[in-house]
């Protein structure tokens, strides 16, 4: 009986190592599956195009720019890329200047028709939003849209909007109201007190949500190649050369789309979460 | 400005957007859908169903979403537990896994084609091990299996994510105390996730899984990488009516069919996954 008792610590602490391990492994493991593709791929850019083409493939870098030359002096490329960055800003800029004050009223303000507004921005979300550049691609024909930047850009734009008000909607929850009512006592008018109280503190979430809207808006593969002909964003290039495309080709571009996604994503990383907590109820 | 009609002006020019390219284009693509030129008419619903690639792109669609949609649920569940209880190194990891989050399919689709073509990676290792001789042509109409599992396997790495952002927000939601009244009852850690963390995340998986299976019908650009058309699906026909057979209104009705069951099953998502009237947190 009391070995049994003095066995039951030292069992349980085996099993808490072990469970450790586990965790730990798992940790480790699930990491590796995320990254692991990424290297592959870093590695294919890194490449020279014979060695891309070869077999079997090396598990080590080689730092060949023969792959990226190539990329860069390939057809069009160049083009599409500034094309993308182009749509991305607009979509940016565009996706900002409309949504935020929507946030801004969401967050403030009690009004009719307020649950109806929001339910409209949450059904935008539900929504396969690429399948409207079909009949768009007919309208912008007829207005003169048809194959430019700033008509991608529309389509993108009411991509990024309901995660616009969303984001700006709980950041503008964070700040206190008592903080805009000081400023109004101490002679501040409503936008006054907007602009020297509550935009210094929101500044760095909005610009994180309008880095989310670039991001959405340079990933966006359907409407892009739908909606442009001629001016190409690099997804719609890309896709438009896998069939005929070299492989080394296809590598580096899908290298250059990732790169900006990266860089975003941490830098916006902080805010991922404020969109989902308590915007989502 | 008077306080009773300023949240209007601000929600104005989301409303006026959305209505232009949002509900508009909608009614726009529901005509276009329900004509051919004289009246209405279900020509074009009849047209697209009765195309020998309809019920397979339709099937393969479905497969696809079945397959992909519950590993990530279990997967996201997985990870957002285990960041839960993590301590150091929280931010690092979360980074990591969230990376995926702002890749786009297509480039998701060629991190993979890294990985599955016949020069890649997987080849490279098997030779490697000698598991098989020389390299095989994975993604071949002769091996539908490979091009499924590698198709679902680069949808589950890059979108797993969207969900694992939702859920983490969702569970620093729930109060410590539960988990702490729960553990002194004796509750073991998997009933601890079973009766309080499942049940108080809901809210928080309705949003995870309606997005991520709204998105599962959307596939596109990941096929198109790595299948092509071994392996068809709703959006790809959608992009071939309007490009290589010129016909808009079969793309029109088609995309009306993806947008039904989109809803459709946003609509029993929402209904198995209810939230309880006055069950807050």
């Amino acid at each position: 009986m009391t070995d049994a008792v003095a066995d039951l610590p030292a069992d349980t602490g085996a099993s808490r190592k072990a469970g450790q391990f586990l965790y730990g492994a798992s940790v480790v493991l699930l990491c590796a599956w995320v990254i692991v593709p990424l290297y592959f791929l870093l590695l294919n850019t890194l490449s020279s195009p014979e060695e891309v083409n070869s077999f079997p493939k090396s598990f080590l870098p080689h730092f060949d720019l023969g792959s990226l030359t190539f990329f860069a002096n390939f057809q069009g490329i160049l083009r599409a890329l500034w094309n993308s960055v182009l749509v991305a800003a607009m979509t940016m800029v565009m996706s900002i200047v409309i949504g935020a004050p929507a946030g801004y009223a969401l967050s403030r303000f009690e009004f009719r028709g307020k649950e109806a507004f929001r339910l409209l921005i949450l059904l935008t979300r539900a929504f396969p939003l690429p399948l409207l550049a079909l009949p768009l691609a007919v309208l912008f024909i007829r207005t003169g849209l048809d194959d430019t930047a700033f008509g991608l850009a529309l389509v993108h734009t009411t991509l990024a909007i309901p995660f616009a008000v969303l984001i700006t909607f709980s950041l503008f929850s964070g700040i206190p109201i008592e903080l805009e009512e000081a400023a109004w006592t101490l002679g501040c008018t409503r936008f006054t007190a907007f602009t020297k109280v509550v935009l210094p503190l929101i500044l760095p979430g909005i610009t994180a949500s309008a880095i989310f809207a670039f991001v959405i808006s340079w990933n966006e593969v359907f409407a892009a190649a739908v909606l442009t002909i001629e001016n190409r964003t690099l997804p719609a290039f890309l896709l438009q050369t896998l069939g005929e495309a070299p492989l080394h080709l296809k590598f580096a571009g899908g290298f250059i789309l990732v790169v900006p996604a990266l860089i975003f994503i941490f830098a916006v990383r902080k805010y991922l979460f404020a969109m989902w907590g308590i915007a989502n109820r | 400005m008077n306080a009773r009609i300023l949240p209007y002006m601000l929600i104005l020019p989301v409303t006026l957007f959305l209505c232009l390219f949002f509900l508009y284009p909608f009614v726009l693509v529901s005509q276009e859908a329900f004509s051919t030129g004289d009246g209405f008419t279900l020509d074009n619903f009849r047209d697209v169903a009765s195309y020998w690639k309809f019920p397979i792109s339709l099937q393969n669609t479905l497969l696809l979403a079945a397959a992909v949609v519950p590993i990530q649920v279990a997967l996201a569940l997985l990870m957002a537990t285990m960041v839960n209880r993590m301590q150091k190194g929280r931010d690092m990891v979360l980074y990591i896994w969230t990376i995926p989050l702002g890749i786009s399919d297509l480039a998701a689709g060629i991190i993979w084609l890294a990985i599955f073509e016949q020069s890649g990676f997987l080849n490279s290792m098997m030779t490697g091990l000698g598991i098989v001789d020389q390299p095989m042509n994975l993604l071949s109409y002769q091996s539908p299996l490979i091009v499924f599992v590698a198709i679902a396997l680069a949808e589950i790495w890059r979108a797993t994510a969207i969900m694992l952002v939702i859920l983490v927000a969702g569970i620093g939601l729930i109060p410590k105390e539960y988990y702490e009244a729960a553990e002194v009852f004796g509750a073991s850690p998997w009933k601890r996730f079973l009766k309080v963390t499942l049940p108080l995340l809901r809210p928080s998986l309705q949003t995870a899984l309606i997005l991520r299976v709204v998105l599962a019908f959307e596939v596109f650009a990941v096929v198109a990488a790595l299948g092509g058309t071994l392996f068809p699906v709703l959006m790809g026909e959608i992009y071939a009516y309007q490009f290589d057979l010129q016909d808009g209104g079969a793309a029109a009705a088609l995309a009306l069919i993806v947008l039904a069951i989109s809803i459709a099953f946003t609509l029993v998502i929402l209904r198995a996954l209810r939230v309880p009237k006055g069950a807050t947190i």
